[in-house]
């Protein structure tokens, strides 16, 4: 139910050359996240490469080229380290998780509000504009996710995990400055990290670590995909309206 | 309309390209290998001979194909660690529920992979961009047993994990100019970070780097693998200030520069 997609009609002035899909979980559905689908091949991309994030007819827009990969990873960060913050501080988690489940967790719990602080940080001092163009706090759902319950914890945590790192590996190559790259380098190592530690909790004693339904079997390689990919799936979860009209 | 735009998207030739299978993405690159093992990279590994691989090797050129035949020497030595470690019956079939050889038979199934994948990538073994496998001693003249003394095993494969981790991000900026072979590259680099963490585990420890710590029971010779890790300051941000310095340094992971992973890998190179 958490991840049925709707796709609704938005006023199509908008972008009325594009498309525009809402999805939404039955808990959000006055408040899903608004994405646009974008085209590989339109003709404006010499516009729209230069896009700063901020706010476009009404709607944050995360722009494109470097602050529009920062911003995504930003958004991310925000969704990782606010669920977290919320398994941490459940009521029961000193009695739902033992001492190496809740090792992990806080964890991972510092490391993703450290890499989100880091991310707004980073943009508000690197943005032209700051004021305008740092993505807002968002807000986020978990539906009917009981914090609570050992095994939907370290599902959704599995998945945000194995999401961030596939949403790393696909967005380095839209990156243009060296520097940036290797910061998200720098952060996509620790994500596996985390998505393997998560995996072994849930089966230990097997190769789900680095499971053959994340790595391919034939060329070793880890998942990768576009943000179009990712922010569907974040968005189960983001209930603040944004839109990466300029991002793949 | 706004459905048939939408299927659109989804239908776009460049969109399906751009996340295609692994099985589309691995042709691309074997073609983007042969396409640049047309042009001339007069620095490549390839001008070296095999005498000249009997001692060290030495550091690759800051290039795409550079970055390519380094990571390619590292599967080398991951790829025969794992698979001289899984003939040798060192690694303990029946403990912990049989994980220890589950992980390491999976561990030894990608660095096999990666060692193919990067032939392919470069051209082929017929390609001149196409480095050989150097001979390695991995008991350092005598010094470690990895073969039959399984904790030595174990440590060395952390180092050669976390080791991994850092020289694939080392190479990040030499790989900017060609978006698909950097995406290939990022996606071996998380499969070694998986690998890292797994295997930190299996030796008792977080799976990631606190401070510059090489961890409990880890040989001195190791702590080259660590040095650097306990960076506590991001693009000026302190990543310490909110959790402490352990946590700060474990948020992120830093790169070895091609010379530093070079001279951690000729300490197995004979």
């Amino acid at each position: 139910m958490k991840n049925e997609v709707k796709i609704h009609e938005v006023d199509p002035s908008l972008n009325s050359r594009r498309s525009f899909l809402k999805l939404s979980g039955l808990t959000l559905v006055t408040t899903g996240l608004v994405l646009a689908g974008c085209s590989d091949n339109d003709n404006d991309n010499n516009m729209e490469d230069t896009s700063l994030p901020g706010v476009r007819n009404g709607i944050f827009d995360l722009g494109s080229g470097d602050f529009g990969v920062l911003t995504y990873a930003y958004a991310l960060e925000q969704l990782e380290a606010d669920f977290y913050t919320k398994v941490v501080n459940s009521t029961n988690f000193n009695t739902v998780f033992n001492d190496t489940e809740r090792q992990v967790l806080t964890d991972l719990y510092h490391h993703e509000v450290v890499h989100r602080d880091f991310f707004k940080a980073a943009l508000t001092g690197a943005l032209p504009d700051p004021g305008s163009q740092l993505l807002p706090t968002l807000s986020f759902t978990y539906g009917s996710l009981n914090f609570n319950s050992r095994n939907e914890v370290l599902a959704t945590a599995k998945a945000l995990e194995d999401t961030g790192v596939a949403a790393y590996n696909g967005a380095g190559r839209l990156i243009k400055t060296a520097d940036y790259l290797l910061l998200a380098g720098k952060i996509v190592s620790v994500e596996a990290r985390h998505a393997s530690a998560i995996r072994s909790l849930i089966n230990p004693n097997s190769k789900d670590f680095a499971g053959d339904d994340i790595v391919n079997m034939s060329t070793g390689l880890d998942d990768a995909k576009d943000p179009s990919k990712i922010l569907p799936i974040a968005a189960n979860f983001i209930t603040t309206k944004f839109t990466a009209k300029y991002l793949p | 309309m706004n459905i048939l735009k939408f299927i659109e998207s989804f239908t776009d030739d460049n969109l399906l390209n751009s996340t295609g299978s692994r099985r589309d993405s691995f042709s691309q690159f074997g073609n983007i290998g042969k396409n640049l093992a047309l042009a001339s990279i007069p620095f490549g590994l390839s001008a070296l001979t095999n005498k000249a691989f009997a001692k060290d090797i030495t550091a690759t050129p800051a290039t795409p194909i550079g970055a390519l035949q380094f990571a390619l020497t590292l599967e080398y030595l991951e790829n025969e660690f794992y698979s001289m470690a899984l003939d040798s019956g060192v690694i303990p079939a029946l403990e912990n529920g049989g994980r220890d050889l589950k992980v390491f038979q999976q561990i030894a199934d990608h660095e096999s992979d990666h060692v193919k994948f990067l032939i392919a990538g470069l051209g082929g073994t017929a390609s001149p961009n196409f480095v050989p496998k150097p001979t390695f001693d991995f008991t350092v003249g005598g010094t470690f047993d990895p073969f039959h003394d399984y904790p030595t095993f174990l440590a060395l494969a952390q180092a050669f994990e976390d080791t991994g981790v850092r020289a694939y991000k080392g190479q990040a900026a030499n790989l900017i100019t060609a978006p698909d072979l950097l995406t290939a590259a990022l996606q071996i680099h998380s499969v070694e970070a998986r690998h890292a963490s797994e295997v930190r585990r299996l030796r008792g420890l977080k799976g990631w780097i606190s401070n510059a710590e090489r961890g409990a029971g880890m040989p001195a010779a190791t702590q080259a693998v660590y040095d650097g890790e306990g960076v506590t300051v991001q693009a000026g941000f302190n990543t310490a200030a909110a959790f402490g310095s352990a946590a700060g340094s474990e948020a992120y992971d830093e790169p070895l520069t091609t010379q530093q992973v070079v001279d951690i890998a000729n300490i197995f190179i004979v």
